[in-house]
């Protein structure tokens, strides 16, 4: 079959399943919509938390950096996994025996206060916000590349089918919807990874290709790197011929560190995260869900490095020294007389993504360290549709010389190409010149990471929308604390909030920022500096008051905020950042000041009442947890 | 169930939960990122061991970590009679 038909086949059939089990699930009640009743099986609700967690940046975009930054790609495979045991050992039992169903609802309970819910309500709307829009570039993306239809039109089309769903489903539909795109996901990225590693180095299982030795012989561009190297060694020889620091050696540590400290407690500390372990039955099913979910995100993690490690070799030994013309046209032969087709290159080309600059005239690709582009910070600036001599696109960057200190790093080697980082995992089954059917898996697969997520963002902003700001804010009688909004009414209001969210994280997918990725740092940062500290507080210290925790959460937040804008939107300088720490790992900072202040400030005040330091001696204890409830 | 007792489940989760984030440091922040040089100077069929506690490694031990932890409070429960 052909290759457009089958990727029409596996979306359109996902698609459906995703619909019929919305309408198998549909939500009742406000419990059903905001936690599915609280009865999800933690094996279910692992899965779920699993594909709600990983989203197209694990998907799409996680691979293709660690193949590009090597070492330090850790910080983002140990971050993203190590937040799950703080949150099954630090959040996740006390808050589901604290039994509501928001993470404002928590805070503004705990700390008795109304400021504090709608500082939490706000934090909420804006980190989750930031995070939808990452996953609309990844709808568009996959839409654009592998349907062939316009970003605008693929985004609408995503939109819809959350629509469906979401609105319908609340978080039943979402959860139960989210255990079949898992299953779609771990198929479509295991599949690939599968075949990479038997292709490199000859080996079934992803997880131990690394440890295997290459199952060709390639030229780097340099020398020849003979068959049956490990391929660590390869890759180090090959990136370090081309001018690259060795893939496995690190970086700036401390950086890593702040960084992955930052991931670690930002995962704890994401309200969507957070969330799923309301919806298990009891205490001891929300340690489980916890243990479960990181085992099902675990299977995709522990094969990332090796697939990002054989996309970089694959990348080298496919594009180094072919001539442009024949290797897109599909006529470029191998040394052993097979075909290395570049079809994949044009068609990224064509979207923008990856752009080739015959920097020495001689018609062929060279990739090796530095920018291939000049100006526009190494990144190509297309002019219009304009094709070169040997039908590349043309751009209107500068056009200069490779620096010569470069050059010689690189044995002479000027790099041609620009390669957006989110394309190697989509392109590397094309790439490897897998089958079609495996390519048409990636679509499905890319389009279930992105979806799970972005539905499981939305809901959390809806329920901070209806329960915790109409309902628990504005609606609430002043003498009783009591809300006067009826429960149908509340559902209805969650409904229209999750419709409006909808529609604006469809503005901004069509209207993408074009920061996006900067503005994760944003997510992460602020949970950790918000959310992380001002729970653990709650439930670990009796005596944290409303003062200690508004104060904490004030400074922290703010504190990381203005780093954060400072030095990514207001072009601040990287020889000012304080104590050389980056953006990225700056909530690490901002956590441990709310700590700081907090407990400074909670204790230069009173105590909280009696209740709720009775309120907390409960959560400490799992017996008698029952069932989510509204009040 | 009594206050005393209450007390004493309390510090018995808390010192399990110290013991287990403490390998869950050791592992990550240690292995992976603070002494990854030294660890680099192991290395197993051309992979450096601090490098692939930090690609690979502390990940299984997460996973390890989680269950030990789930196993540990259930027996914890179960001796004070707290469980559900």
């Amino acid at each position: 079959m052909e290759l457009q038909g089958l990727i029409y086949l596996f979306v359109g059939i996902s698609f459906a399943l995703y619909i019929g089990i919305a309408i198998w699930s549909k939500a009742g009640s406000t419990k059903d919509f905001y936690v599915a009743g609280g009865g999800v099986p933690p094996i279910a609700n692992g899965m779920a938390t699993a594909a709600d967690w990983m989203s197209a940046a694990s998907f799409i975009s996680l691979a293709g950096i660690i193949a590009f930054k090597g070492s330090d790609g850790g910080a983002y495979l140990m971050g993203w996994t190590g937040g799950y045991v703080l949150l099954a050992m630090l959040l996740a039992p006390y808050l589901r025996k604290f039994g509501k169903f928001t993470v404002p609802d928590f805070v503004g309970d705990r700390y008795y206060s109304d400021l504090a819910r709608t500082v939490a309500v706000i934090a909420v709307i804006f980190i989750s916000f930031t995070y939808v829009a990452g996953q609309m570039r990844g709808v568009g993306i996959v839409f654009s590349r592998f349907l062939q239809v316009d970003v605008n039109t693929g985004v609408m089309i995503g939109m819809g089918i959350v629509f469906i769903y979401s609105v319908l489903g609340g978080m039943k539909g979402i959860t139960y919807t989210q255990v079949a795109q898992y299953c779609v996901m771990i198929f479509a990225f295991t599949v690939p990874a599968i075949f990479l590693s038997l292709q490199v180095t000859d080996t079934f299982l992803p997880q131990l290709g690394i440890f295997a030795q290459t199952a060709f012989a390639f030229d780097d561009g340099v020398k020849m790197i003979p068959e049956g190297t490990y391929l660590m060694h390869a890759l180090d020889q090959a990136v370090n011929d081309l001018g690259f620091n060795n893939y496995t050696d690190p970086g700036n540590i401390f950086n890593m560190f702040m960084l992955t400290v930052v991931l670690m407690a930002g995962t704890a500390g994401l309200p969507h995260v957070i969330v799923r372990f309301f919806t298990v039955p009891k205490v001891k099913d929300a340690r489980v869900s916890a243990g479960w979910a990181l085992v099902f995100i675990a299977i995709m993690y522990t094969s990332i490095s090796s697939v990002a490690a054989f996309s970089r070799v694959n990348l080298i030994n496919n594009v180094q020294n072919v001539e442009y013309a024949k290797f897109v046209s599909g006529s470029q032969l191998r040394a052993d007389g097979t075909v290395n087709s570049g079809a994949w290159f044009k068609t990224w080309e064509n979207g923008g993504l990856l752009a080739w600059n015959d920097r020495n005239g001689d018609g062929k690709i060279q990739y090796a360290a530095g920018a291939a582009f000049d100006g526009a910070k190494g990144k190509p600036k297309f002019d219009g549709e304009k094709r070169g001599e040997h039908g590349q696109r043309l751009t209107t960057n500068a056009k200069g010389q490779a620096e010569q200190a470069q050059l010689t790093k690189n044995n002479g080697i000027a790099n041609e190409i620009y390669v957006d980082r989110d394309i190697m995992v989509l392109a590397n089954p094309e790439i490897a010149h897998l089958p079609n059917w495996v390519i048409a898996l990636m679509a499905a697969g890319g389009l279930a990471a992105a979806l799970s997520t972005a539905a499981g963002l939305l809901l959390v902003i809806s329920s901070s929308i209806s329960h915790d700001l109409f309902g628990q804010v504005i609606y609430k009688d002043k003498k009783t604390g009591q809300t006067t909004l009826s429960e149908k009414n509340e559902l209805a209001l969650a409904r229209a909030a999750a419709v409006v969210a909808i529609g604006v994280a469809g503005y901004l997918g069509i209207n993408p920022p074009g920061f996006v990725a900067q503005v994760v740092a944003f997510a992460f940062g602020l949970a950790a500096a918000s959310f992380f500290p001002v729970i653990i507080l709650g439930i670990f210290d009796k005596r944290m008051n409303k003062e200690g925790a508004i104060a904490g959460m004030a400074i922290g937040l703010s504190f990381t905020f203005i780093y954060i804008a400072y030095f990514v939107f207001w072009g601040g300088n990287k020889a000012d950042y304080l104590f050389g720490i980056a953006p990225t790992g700056i909530g690490t900072i901002g956590m441990i000041i709310h700590f700081a202040v907090a407990f400074v400030v909670s204790r230069a005040t009173p105590p909280p009442p009696k209740e709720i330091q009775d309120m907390v001696e409960n959560i400490r204890v799992p017996m008698g947890a029952g069932k989510a409830s509204a009040h | 169930m009594d206050a005393i007792k209450a007390q004493e489940y309390w510090k018995e989760n808390i010192s399990t939960i110290l013991k287990l984030l403490a390998v869950w440091f050791i592992v990550s922040l240690g292995c992976g990122v603070l002494f990854i040089n030294q660890l680099n100077m192991i290395e197993i069929s051309g992979v450096k061991l601090g490098f692939w506690f930090a690609q690979q490694g502390s990940i299984y031990i997460f996973v390890i970590l989680i269950f030990v932890y789930v196993s540990m409070m259930k027996k914890i429960d179960e001796k004070y009679n707290v469980d559900e």
